[in-house]
């Protein structure tokens, strides 16, 4: 592989991974304080784009859609937690799984029904989607845009994490979900915060993709969801790092295995999943490590 | 034949930052009621998740029998010969007082998942023998007319009974009892009282408990330790340790940041 | 010994019933028979992971798949292979794979198996929460062999021309058994250490039961059943694709078992008959919708969103579903002696 191709293929890695890593934050946040896998989290992200597909169709200008799509999937994320797995925060675990796979087929059938199963395609504006060279490289522009974004939006949730009381609050609710509560936090009000910051980055990552490949359709959410997923733990659920470790690993082992053998392009899908069994076989706690009984961001 | 039942030699544990055990060590002798007692968080549930394994320790060593089981899993340490109930009476919610005493009994009904799928005689002869063998249980325990109810509709008193039931169903040498005698009335306690003694003389076991109430284990133990904040700071006779100055201060200390 | 009698009596009487309609009843009626019987063995082995060992999979339309592929490999005589298998030669040893109905159903059940225990091993012995995510991803991961390996599969051509000896004596009598393994397994210490599992793995730890070993069993006797539901299908439905066995199939499943209530088996039988009933009678909300004299359109998925409602309804109002985790026989019984 020469050199233009490496690093062609180097930014589409990132640009994937990327995707991969705003979803997967979603997964880590949410199984780090309410210790569920939120199979709904990937039909978030198509929420997400179908909002703002929705939304320029009707002639909104793209920023604003945008917004939109990030604002309402948001809204569903909160909504899900408070009509769904909230009234089940003590139910047995299964319960809540079940419902979360409830959620996830409702919202896949429900946005079938109303934009049909046939992708569309996504209209994004001519500054994301020029093409510009290097050399003999030739990239939509959107493959350095993204990963740039996603490094800064990254930086906003490490600090939000980190330096607000909002953020600690959650990292605590993470590691002593009771002693929380015994201290007077809300944990309801932190959890629907979690469940927000969640999905407005899948949202965000489901307009990415949307961009990237530019049709979208109801079941776009559940492979890439479960994608994310595997990224999570690869790094370590219940870490945030972990996450976009796990994101840009999957992301650029994607690329790069398919680019140097074109022959085992049908399996790109699998390689998550393998990785998944790797790490459950080997190494349970993932790249970062953190033993989720005395769970930290 | 005197070698302790019980060594527990030079146990540290550490969580993190957090010493839950300081280099403790203490022998129990083959049918004793030992008793482990001390104020909250002094770490009497941390030693026995040692024992049972659902915790390996920093540093120091289990001896039971003279075999070191230290770190060995917990399902395990029951075929040794080591069965425990737990400080929150942990029974199976959706199973009847009859079917979780006959979980204790599992190792005993050795048929294969086959004979039990063809039913094959020799599943009938194994569910005959252990049901027969819960149903002494049930009588010692004088609960049998709640066989087949669900475990939790029993009064607390009972269904720490089933729970004790059920660890003597796995055939045990050495019992650990954690805080067995937490929420009864003074009529539960004697009851309960009488009834480890007699499964005691019965069984030929061991006994090894934790327990707060101070009356319940004067009238119990033969000897007991005394933890405050993970570290050994008293070991005798029971009498002894209510005169015992460290002992009450641990004590008072622990009402006074309780 | 009332016991015996009873259950004698309704096994024959189910037989009965069984040789007596395929004799006598229409193929229509006999297709939804064969249907419904299909997927009672597939729920009832479901039960057995999900509901009686509370351990939360997503398996069945992927061990469903593998047990169709390998009866339909096994039933489909070489040269009918060679002339199907359109995309490139098939692979030696799937010309030379031929059994008969029976061992051929058998080993697309010991196959699923197989897989069973292998995927076992990482997700038991870590956390029990990932079961659910291997389990579905798993189930992608079949279709994607199934698609990408045409000289094992036919690739997305699927195979066709199966050999149809899938008869309700066939189906029915497998459900019967089925049933009646899975009883079996319930009224065991198997099954009630699969309970204690569920109930609270510390405890039935630390009450001496290898709660990997028992998982394990469940887990492989689930897929070794789902397996066989697949050959059946496979046999009846004599053709097969990789997009049939997606995750609404899993879906569907999951709605029987929780509508039946977890862990029971007769309950499982008895939503299996209300909700393939329920797939049929709203099928009308697919079609074109008339409301008020106006045509709304055709919306497929319609039905699915009620469908997924109603599952978070029940989930959220009524968890134990019709029999809790009772079989229909234990409300007979007298309270104690």
């Amino acid at each position: 592989m020469n050199l233009d191709i490496f690093l062609q293929q180097l930014v589409n890695g990132a640009s994937l991974g990327s995707m991969y890593a705003l979803i997967a934050i979603g997964y880590t946040m949410v199984y780090g304080v309410l210790r569920l896998i939120n199979f709904a989290h990937g039909d978030i992200m198509m929420v997400g784009a179908f909002l703002t597909f929705f939304a320029t169709s009707a002639g909104i200008p793209f920023e604003v859609a945008v917004l939109i799509g990030i604002v309402g999937s948001a809204i569903i994320g909160i909504l899900t937690d408070k009509i769904a797995y909230k009234p089940l925060r003590d139910a047995p675990k299964i319960s809540l799984l079940i419902t979360a796979i409830g959620i996830s087929f409702f919202l896949e059938n429900l946005f079938t029904v109303l934009f049909g199963s046939t992708p569309k395609a996504f209209k994004a504006p001519e500054y994301l989607t020029k093409i510009f060279h290097l050399g003999n490289i030739y990239l939509p522009i959107s493959v350095i845009i993204i990963p740039t974004v996603t490094l800064l939006i990254l930086a906003i949730v490490l600090w939000i994490l980190y330096k607000t009381k909002y953020g600690m609050a959650i990292r605590a609710l993470a590691f002593d979900i009771q002693t929380v509560k015994l201290m007077g936090i809300d944990a309801d009000r932190i959890i629907m915060i979690v469940f927000m910051i969640g999905s407005a980055l899948a949202a965000i990552g489901g307009v990415f993709y949307a961009v990237s490949y530019p049709s979208i359709d109801p079941l776009m959410g559940i492979i890439v969801g479960l994608k994310a997923f595997a990224a999570a733990v690869l790094g370590g659920i219940g870490s945030v790092g972990g996450a976009v470790v796990g994101g840009f690993i999957l992301g650029f082992t994607e690329i790069f295995v398919v680019a140097m053998f074109p022959e085992l392009g049908g399996y790109k899908d699998a390689f998550a999943f393998f990785f998944l069994i790797l790490v459950l076989l080997f190494k349970p706690t993932g790249i970062m490590g953190q033993d989720l009984e005395r769970g930290r961001f | 034949m005197n070698d302790p039942i019980l060594k527990i030699e030079n146990i540290t544990m550490q969580f993190g930052g957090v010493t839950a055990i300081k280099e403790l060590s203490f022998e129990v002798k083959r049918g004793q009621i030992y008793g482990l007692i001390g104020p909250n968080g002094a770490g009497k549930t941390t030693i026995f998740n040692i024992i049972t394994g659902n915790l390996t320790p920093t540093k120091g060593f289990v001896f039971f029998e003279n075999e070191d089981i230290t770190g060995t899993k917990p399902n395990k340490v029951v075929y040794k010969g080591i069965a425990r109930t737990f400080q929150n009476i942990r029974l199976f919610k959706s199973m009847s007082v009859l079917e979780n005493i006959l979980i204790g009994f599992d190792a005993q009904a050795n048929y294969s998942y086959f004979e039990a799928i063809l039913r094959l005689p020799r599943f009938f002869q194994k569910e005959k023998e252990i049901r027969q063998k819960a149903d002494e249980l049930l009588k010692i325990f004088g609960i049998e007319e709640f066989a087949n109810t669900n475990a939790t509709a029993l009064s607390y008193g009972n269904q720490r009974k089933v729970e004790i039931a059920r660890a003597l169903a796995t055939n045990p040498k050495l019992l650990l009892l954690d805080e067995p005698a937490a929420g009864m009335n003074p009529n539960e306690t004697a009851e309960l009282s009488e009834i480890i003694h007699k499964i005691k003389k019965d069984f030929d076991l061991t006994i090894l408990l934790i327990e707060h109430d101070m009356k319940f284990v004067n009238a119990m133990c033969d000897k007991l330790t005394v933890l405050d904040y993970g570290a050994k700071i008293f070991e005798g006779k029971p009498a002894d340790a209510i005169v015992n100055e460290k002992v009450i201060s641990a004590y008072l200390g622990d009402f006074n940041h309780a | 010994m009332k016991k015996i009698v009873r259950n004698i009596v309704l096994i024959v009487a189910t037989l009965l019933f069984i040789l007596y309609a395929q004799k006598h009843f229409d193929s229509y009626t006999l297709s939804i028979l064969n249907n419904i019987a299909i997927f009672a063995i597939l729920a009832l082995s479901y039960n057995l992971i999900n509901g009686v060992t509370g351990q939360f999979s997503l398996e069945p339309n992927g061990f469903v798949a593998i047990g169709a592929y390998f009866t339909a490999i096994l039933l489909l005589p070489a040269d009918t292979k060679v002339d199907m298998f359109a995309l490139v030669d098939p692979a030696p040893i799937i010309l030379q794979m031929k059994a008969q109905f029976l061992p051929a159903i058998i080993i697309g059940g010991i196959a699923a198996s197989l897989v069973a225990l292998l995927l076992s091993f990482p997700v038991f012995r870590v956390r029990g929460d990932y079961l659910a995510i291997v389990t579905l991803g798993f189930g992608f991961i079949i279709r994607i062999f199934a698609i990408n390996n045409p000289a094992y599969t036919n690739g997305a051509m699927g195979l066709n021309d199966i050999p149809s000896n899938a008869n309700f004596i066939w189906i029915g009598s497998i459900a019967l058994l089925t049933f009646i393994v899975m009883l079996h397994i319930i009224y065991s210490k198997f099954g009630r250490a699969m309970k204690s599992v569920r109930d609270d793995e510390d405890a039935a730890t630390a009450m001496g039961i290898n709660t990997f070993k028992i998982k394990t069993y469940a887990f492989m006797t689930s897929a070794f059943f789902e397996g066989l539901g697949g050959g059946l299908l496979a046999s009846m439905l004599t053709t097969i694709t990789p997009d049939q066995f997606s995750f609404l199939l899993t879906f569907q499943l999951l709605i029987i078992i929780v509508l039946g209530g977890l862990g029971s088996m007769s309950g499982a039988l008895i939503a299996t008959i209300l909700v393939m009933g329920g797939m049929e009678w709203l099928r009308f909300l697919d079609d074109n919708i008339i409301l008020f004299g106006k045509d709304f359109g055709a919306h497929p998925g319609i039905r699915m969103v009620v469908f997924s409602i109603l599952l978070i309804i029940m989930m959220l109002f009524a968890r134990k579903g019709i029999l809790g985790d009772k079989e229909l026989f234990d409300y007979f019984k007298k309270k104690s002696k």
